[in-house]
């Protein structure tokens, strides 16, 4: 057996190709899962926005979408359940430098992870989140989730779940969000763009994703959605309309929205508001340690 | 020089200015060079109940609140009935003559009634201003401090309140001066002025001078004047200090500060730790270095939140599930917390896993006294091999392509140390997996045929203890090498058996030597074999009821303790309760003793 060659090195940042956010393992999603598509929109999103893979970090909970991270290359950080979003907090603040991109499941993210949702938007941090919402519990093999439709037969709820689901597109407008979308993993193109724009928004970025669950969601499946979603962009909503956004985050049914609903660039982010961070020093994670003799004798001239 | 000790307590409900009056106390006592400690007993309301405040001042070593009450205030009735009893000949209670009537008094106890309406011409806030001056006219100290003192504390409040409080301390001071007797000694000087500070703060400033960029948490007496310190010099010392939604997130957000190359540290008390367990996993699984500190009180559940306790220790043992590396330590006092935190950041950079530093409310809350000279904030500062894109790191950078994916982030390396890059350092990516992962981070939990990796992985992580271990001061004895009895302790009891094992030999003619063991993991299990070995009677002392270190120390060492002194009523232990209890066990009566805490119910 030859030692793997290890391809040429550079340090100058190379062409850029779709390839190069490739990550160095590939999935091992159920054939067909809506997930693949997310991941293809979020690779061509990255290239199409020239980000150099070092300056970004792709950060999820757990779940099948969890896996995510390591299959892009990128920095990747694969968290607890639930906590992806309390974790890039701490990366952001840590490193406002760095592009960072939230992933996970809508178990992880409106469920386990609710608490951390909602603050994190009314914080209106600086990252996206994207949410692969296939409304079932996928990899404890198929168990109703916070975005079950009300009536759904799985095997945590065999008479059919009596609870309302989640709906995280007027939540999240009212929660303190900034940009607010949602996509279909059977319009990857369309996603594509959503990702583009959350990424690019300045503040909390969330995009929904329908992305079907091919083993253990049999209601809401490409099929069924296919001939029900509408994209928003194609009917000449208004974002920056909140009534109305609201109004077309609650549609449900023969006829469901996607596209950019809500945004406002009118609020700063976190990262904005705290002076720590704007002191033309860069990034906290790389200022040097410790405090200066003269603000020591400060903190001591305090105590006497 | 005479050693001179005193201790003057104050009492009343919860709202009546204790902490501040006995703020101004303790810092008359340290200008003047004295050594204090002051706990505060309280109550878990904002107004009402019950406080009693103890401020313990020498000019030799004070390391608690020591066994008797020289000055006694009590503001209220309530506190005259708790409290006077245990007054000793020699003691004196001040007292409004108006408000409060004392009940029987032990002989010798010299009651001064003071009338304080007249003194304060009605200003019923001003009553312990009034006994302020007379406390100090008893103690033979000069009045000027307490002016100087007063006026830099109601400065806010306008030179009205100034002047108006200047002179109900000068009427009480000459009040006294003329109705009671003063001590037969006199507060003495120190050699140079000192300041006043707690553990709460102690564990800041350490934080600050470690170099901490990040902190979060969520309020939790008694570790919220932690917070508080870190919100108030945020801006000024360049740290971010974040508030959040809970411990959970408090503490996934430090481990995402910490993972980009930040200092990121967080406090909290027991129930705050139990919330942040998962997560203190999740960084010894992707090995992050982190800071968090439990300061303990009494449990469980919501427990008692304004007593102390020493009752987390198995909790922070075992927090998490599976086996992961983290250091653990009990710092034995305010300063001690001051000099441990940059200790265990650098401790935790070079071995890549969580540090958890066990305080407690006794030290945290409690204010000490501190010699500007200790605190010394240029501290040795150590990262490991952190790899920083602006060459900061002082890990090796060995050369990488910007995207030519081979970087080994948990590189299988004879010390279990990888090279540590973070994210934005072009030519190191990686993805920190939770999930038990290769050495390039890739996830094998998926892989049905590795249990090879998996074990390299575990045992990996495992091994950089192997190292820290010698990084960590073995605890020593203190005392004669050949004693009656060795008082073993962790963490905040160091200072009480110390001064129980001084009134032993001095009091009681019975010798002891004492083992205060700081570093709880990694332990020192073959050098404390080996003391524990060669004594003929060891006694732990602890506060907790089950005797935690006493189960550690047996499933560690094998070592079984021959007797325990045990205290868990919420107060902390006082000398003479250490004192007692190791007679009655030198004499037969028993191998657990449980100190009663002497206040009235």
């Amino acid at each position: 057996m030859t030692a793997p060659v290890a391809p040429p090195a550079t340090t100058e940042p190379g062409q850029l190709t779709k390839e190069t956010y490739r990550g160095r393992i590939h999935p091992d999603w159920c054939p067909g899962c809506g997930d693949f598509s997310v991941l293809a929109a979020l690779q061509t999103a990255l290239f199409e926005l020239g980000l150099q893979p070092h300056q970004a970090c792709v950060i999820s909970g757990i779940g099948c979408s969890s896996n995510l991270p390591g299959y892009v290359n990128t920095y990747g950080m694969h968290t607890l359940h639930g906590r992806a979003l309390a974790v890039a907090t701490g990366v952001r603040l840590g490193n406002h430098e760095l592009k960072v991109i939230c992933a996970g499941g809508d178990g992880d993210g409106y469920g386990i992870g609710g608490n951390h949702f909602v603050h994190t938007m009314r914080r209106n941090v600086d990252l996206t989140y994207i949410v692969m919402d296939n409304q079932i519990y996928g990899l404890t093999t198929g168990q109703c989730s916070p975005t079950s439709v009300k009536g759904m037969k799985t095997k945590s709820t065999p008479h059919g779940s009596v609870e309302n689901p989640i709906n995280p597109i007027p939540m999240a407008i009212v929660g303190g969000a900034t940009y607010v979308a949602r996509a279909f993993s059977g319009k990857q193109k369309h996603m594509v763009e959503m990702f583009k724009g959350a990424i690019q928004h300045k503040g909390f970025a969330l995009v929904d994703v329908f992305s079907p669950c091919v083993t253990y969601n049999k209601d809401n499946t490409y099929q069924w959605f296919n001939p029900r979603v509408k994209i928003l962009e194609e009917q000449g909503h208004d974002p920056t309309d909140f009534h109305k956004a609201i109004e077309r985050g609650y549609q449900w049914g023969d006829e469901i929205p996607i596209g950019l609903f809500w945004r406002r660039t009118d609020l700063e982010s976190l990262e904005d508001l705290e002076p720590v961070l704007h002191t033309c020093e860069g990034p906290l994670a790389f200022r040097p340690l410790g405090i200066s003799p003269e603000q020591a004798k400060g903190l001591i001239q305090e105590l006497l | 020089m005479n050693k001179i000790d005193f201790a003057v307590g104050i009492g009343g409900e919860n709202g009546q200015g204790i902490a501040s009056t006995g703020n101004i106390l303790a810092l008359i006592f340290a200008r003047r060079g004295l050594h204090l400690n002051a706990y505060n007993a309280y109550q878990s309301i904002i107004r009402g109940g019950h406080t009693f405040l103890t401020i313990r001042a020498s000019n030799g070593p004070v390391r608690n609140m020591g066994d008797q009450i020289d000055v006694f205030i009590p503001l209220n009735q309530d506190t005259m009935d708790r409290h006077l009893h245990l007054l000793k000949s020699g003691a004196c209670a001040i007292y409004d003559k108006d408000k409060v009537t004392p009940g029987k008094a032990a002989d010798g106890v010299q009651l001064c009634a003071m009338p304080m309406k007249e003194l304060t011409k009605g200003n019923k806030l001003a009553v312990n201003t009034a006994a302020l001056g007379a406390t100090l006219q008893l103690l033979g100290i000069e009045s000027e401090p307490l002016e100087t003192v007063i006026s830099r504390q109601f400065k806010k409040k306008g030179d009205a309140v100034v002047a108006e409080n200047l002179a109900i301390a000068r009427a009480g001071y000459d009040y006294a001066a003329q109705n009671f007797a003063a001590f037969s000694w006199k507060a003495p000087r120190g050699a140079k002025p000192l300041g006043i500070i707690t553990g709460n703060q102690t564990i800041a400033m350490g934080g600050a001078a470690a170099g901490v960029k990040f902190y979060a948490a969520y309020p939790m007496s008694p570790s919220t004047g932690v917070l508080m310190w870190m919100a108030a010099h945020a801006r000024e010392l360049g740290i971010m200090v974040r508030q959040v939604e809970d411990e959970i997130g408090v503490m996934n957000m430090v481990i995402g500060a910490a993972h980009t190359g930040c200092r990121a540290m967080c406090a909290t008390s027991g129930g705050g730790f139990a919330l942040m367990s998962e997560a203190v996993g999740m960084a010894g699984m992707i090995e992050t270095p982190i800071v968090c500190i439990d300061v303990q009180r009494a449990g469980p559940a919501t427990g008692v939140p304004t007593k102390t306790e020493q009752g987390d220790l198995w909790q922070v043992l075992g927090a998490g599930q599976g086996d992961y590396p983290r250091v653990v330590v009990a710092p034995t006092n305010q300063l001690d917390l001051f000099h441990t935190i940059p200790e265990l950041f650098n401790l935790c950079d070079k071995y890549q896993c969580p540090g958890l530093v066990l305080s407690d409310l006794l030290i945290s809350e409690g204010t000490t006294s501190i010699d500007p000279d200790d605190l010394n904030f240029q501290v040795k500062i150590d990262r490991g091999e952190l790899i920083l894109p602006n060459g900061n790191g002082n890990g090796a950078n060995p050369a990488s392509g910007y995207n030519d994916k081979t970087y080994l982030r948990y590189k299988n390396t004879p010390s279990g140390i990888s090279p540590r890059a973070v994210p934005g350092v072009p030519g190191y990516i990686f993805t920190a997996a939770t999930d038990e992962h290769d050495e390039d981070g890739t996830l094998i939990s998926d892989e049905f045929t590795n249990p090879q990796k998996r074990r390299m992985m575990v045992e990996k992580r495992a091994r950089k203890m192997q190292g820290a271990i010698k990084d960590i001061a073995p605890p020593k004895l203190f005392g004669p090498e050949k004693a009656d009895v060795t008082l073993v302790g962790w963490g905040s009891t160091a200072g009480v058996i110390r001064e129980a094992v001084e009134k032993l030999a001095g009091e009681e003619g019975i010798v002891a030597n004492q083992l205060a063991i700081k570093w709880i993991v990694p332990l020192h299990a073959a050098e404390i074999s080996a003391i524990l070995g060669r004594s003929k009677n060891v006694i732990l002392v602890e506060n907790n009821q089950s005797g935690q270190f006493a189960r550690y120390l047996r499933s560690e060492t094998g070592f079984a303790a021959h007797g325990h002194i045990r205290k868990y009523d919420g107060e902390p232990f006082m000398p003479h309760h250490i004192v007692e209890a190791v007679k009655a066990q030198l004499a037969g009566q028993t191998r657990l003793s449980v100190p009663v805490h002497e206040v009235n119910a």
